[in-house]
């Protein structure tokens, strides 16, 4: 060996890990994380599934722990019938209408569907794993729409809950996760969500990711679809400064349904990164991914989506549509799609699109009375459509038109 | 009045317009035919304020005002209306969402108060039964998927809604069938009257059977080479443009 070991660039959460005192249910799922980020560090831009977004500024920041703030910051009004709140990083069983429940409760099935080993942002979470939303839906159950909102006030924090969503056979529920905080804060945001779905349940997730401008925000979902089960994730990724979603899912059963659409707007200085790794390891289910990147400014977006066909999964239906509009010269946009199919009988398809608005349809507004930002602000919304049509859910697409209008009018 | 003097103009730098003059009183309809090519899409685009479109020199006035320093939403909002020769397809943007945003822009900029879903919804629907148009053609996204025929037909429901003093109809009979053509044609005339003018640039004559104009104007090279009563268009059309406007 050589004499100089290279300095671990996951260090200063490393210090911080190996300082936390943990409970009995998160003494495994730490040092798993733990191991994973000593053995490996987090990753650099070096490694093929980080090519695009670097996490050198999240890794130099240095944060604290949640500090205890009893902050009650102005909500949004309450959409699903309960709601689980978190506030500058502290569950806040007062605010919420959901009772909390502890992870404890979950310490059978806590880091099933994760390998920290070879997900490095999962590793993050699993070192500082905190209590999160904790959801068993009774089979046949319809539980309709329960919410789980973060707001950050203050505090360059650093929080990881992880959020355990089962849903039994049949079960039913939307889940609508709003992610909200200050600008001008430098926190980090690094929630895991672990999602299984028994024969025949349908979670929508609508997740709206309004961070703040200076945050970070690292999220990854893993999903276990059970046969005849729908998962249907839709995602804006528009806060943040580096804001990456990964969503791990697989569809383990026959007939089973995977939807993963999304919304990115990025503007100057800003990272948005959709990476999805998505297993068919089943025959005849379907997924579909349309995802739409609109970036203005200095702006980055990431796309990075893999498809796996095991040999098992014939008739696999898959769809994966990219599409990205740049409103300025200086943005940019790198996609990766990657199928690997290795059943026979297989429809999959994909698509990858970069252009800038159309000035003959910009000027067809115009020429009809509507000003230059009202018509690209038209254009942007029609751009998106065809992903955000994709929520079925009336609350839960109405909080993400607002949170879109939002967006355009800060930035426009 | 609508007043053209001198105008030129340029697409990257090739001269299109080359000194068009031209008096459109208020209250009358002018007719705009010439070849292929001799540029009177242009010239109903410089009109509107599209980009791209480099005017060298000349004016143009409405009312008094100069126009070409204005933005093209401005001059419609003075009451500039362009029917398009190709309409262009809006994908995601429903039309009744577009008609109404369109409307109420308009209102806005003059001061006016805007109307409400209700309100809109009633007037879209007269002026579509009034243009033969199904009302389902108002969810749809604009011109989307519409045939050559309904784009057109869409264009001039634009027109209808937004009740312009000053219309500048580009080829709007071309691909339009023959009871369409009388449809659009009502249309227009729907609007004539003393506060009302329009352009209609056309290749043929049957269109100027249903809209009459009070003059002709032939348009070659980039400028107007000849005008006349509504007689010029038939003696154009028996002679072509070769014998009668050079
Ligand atoms: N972007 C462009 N660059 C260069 N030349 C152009 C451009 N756009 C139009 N032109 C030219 O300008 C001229 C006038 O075109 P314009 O569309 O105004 O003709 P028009 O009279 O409307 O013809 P038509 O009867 O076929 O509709 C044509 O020669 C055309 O090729
Ligand atoms: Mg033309």
């Amino acid at each position: 060996m050589n004499a100089i070991t290279p300095i671990n660039n996951a260090a200063n959460f490393l210090r911080r890990a190996e300082g936390l005192s943990a409970p009995g249910w998160a003494v495994a799922l730490r040092a798993a994380g733990r191991d994973a980020l000593a053995a490996r560090g987090m990753p650099t831009r070096r490694a093929e599934a980080f090519k695009y977004t670097d996490l050198a500024p999240v890794l130099n920041a240095g944060f604290v722990a949640p500090t205890g703030s009893r902050n009650v910051p102005p909500m949004p009004a309450q959409r699903g019938r309960a709601r689980l709140v978190f506030v500058d990083g502290v569950l806040r069983g007062d605010l919420s209408t959901l009772p909390p429940r502890p992870l404890s409760d979950m310490a059978a099935v806590l880091g099933a569907l994760t390998t920290p080993d070879t997900q490095p942002i999962t590793a993050l979470n699993a070192s500082f794993a905190e209590d999160g939303l904790v959801l068993e839906i009774p089979a046949g159950e319809d539980a309709g729409l329960v919410e789980l909102l973060s707001i950050v006030t203050d505090g360059a924090i650093a929080f990881h809950p992880r959020h355990i969503i089962r849903l039994g056979a049949g079960a039913k529920l939307a889940l609508l996760d709003t992610a909200q905080g200050a600008d001008g804060i430098a926190y980090l945001h690094n929630p895991v969500f672990e999602v299984s779905l028994a024969e025949g349940a349908t979670l929508a997730h609508v997740r709206v990711q309004a961070e703040g401008r200076a945050a970070f925000h690292l999220s990854s979902v893993h999903a276990a679809i059970g046969a005849g089960a729908t998962y249907d994730n839709f995602t804006l990724n528009a806060g943040g400064r580096i804001a990456r979603n990964e969503i791990h899912a697989a569809l383990n059963g026959a007939q089973g349904a995977c939807h993963m659409n999304g919304a990115q707007l990025g503007t100057d200085g800003q990272v948005v990164d959709t990476t999805t790794v998505l297993h068919h390891a089943a025959p005849d289910c379907a997924s579909r991914q349309t995802y739409k990147t609109v970036l203005k400014g200095r702006a980055r977006g990431v796309f990075q989506g893999k498809i796996f066909v095991a040999q098992v999964a014939q008739r696999t239906d898959g769809y994966q549509m990219n599409q990205a509009l740049l409103l300025s010269e200086d943005a940019e946009m790198d996609s990766k799609p990657q199928l690997e199919i290795y059943a026979d009988d297989v429809k999959c398809s994909h698509g990858a699109t970069v252009g800038a608005l159309d000035a003959e349809q910009l000027f067809y507004l115009r020429a009809r009375g509507i000003p230059a930002d009202e018509a690209r602000a038209m254009l942007v919304e029609a751009f998106l459509t065809e992903a955000v049509d994709g929520v079925a859910n009336e609350e839960c697409r109405a909080a993400l038109d607002e949170a879109v209008r939002s967006w355009w009018a800060r930035e426009a | 009045m609508l007043k053209i003097e001198g105008l030129t103009a340029e697409i990257d730098g090739k001269t299109i317009l080359n000194g068009i003059d031209l008096e459109l009183p208020t209250g009358e309809v002018h007719a705009i035919m010439g070849p292929n090519g001799s540029g009177k899409s242009t010239l109903s685009y410089v009109l509107s304020g599209r980009e791209g479109y480099e005017v060298t020199g000349g004016s143009v006035t409405f009312n008094g005002i100069d126009i070409l320093a204005m933005e093209p939403e401005e001059r419609a909002a003075t009451g500039l209306f362009l029917a398009f020769q190709y309409p262009v397809e809006l994908p995601g943007v429903g039309n009744a969402n577009f008609l109404r945003t369109a409307l109420n822009a308009q209102r806005r900029a003059r001061g006016e108060p805007e109307v409400d879903a209700m309100q809109f919804l009633k007037l879209a629907r007269a002026k579509m039964k009034a243009l033969n148009m199904p009302e389902d053609m108002l969810k749809r996204g604009v011109n989307v998927g519409f045939s050559g025929g309904e784009k057109k037909r869409n264009d001039v429901l634009q027109m209808a809604l937004l009740e312009p003093k000053l219309a500048i109809l580009d080829e709007t009979d071309s691909g339009l069938d023959i009871d369409a053509l009388k449809i659009v044609a009502d249309g227009v005339n729907a609007l004539r009257g003393p506060a009302f003018s329009a352009l209609v640039i056309t290749h043929y004559q049957r269109l100027l059977n249903y809209i009459v104009p009070d003059r002709v104007h032939v348009l070659m090279g980039g400028r107007i080479t000849r005008s006349g009563g509504p007689e010029l268009a038939h003696e154009l059309e028996a002679q072509g443009y070769g014998q009668a406007a050079a």
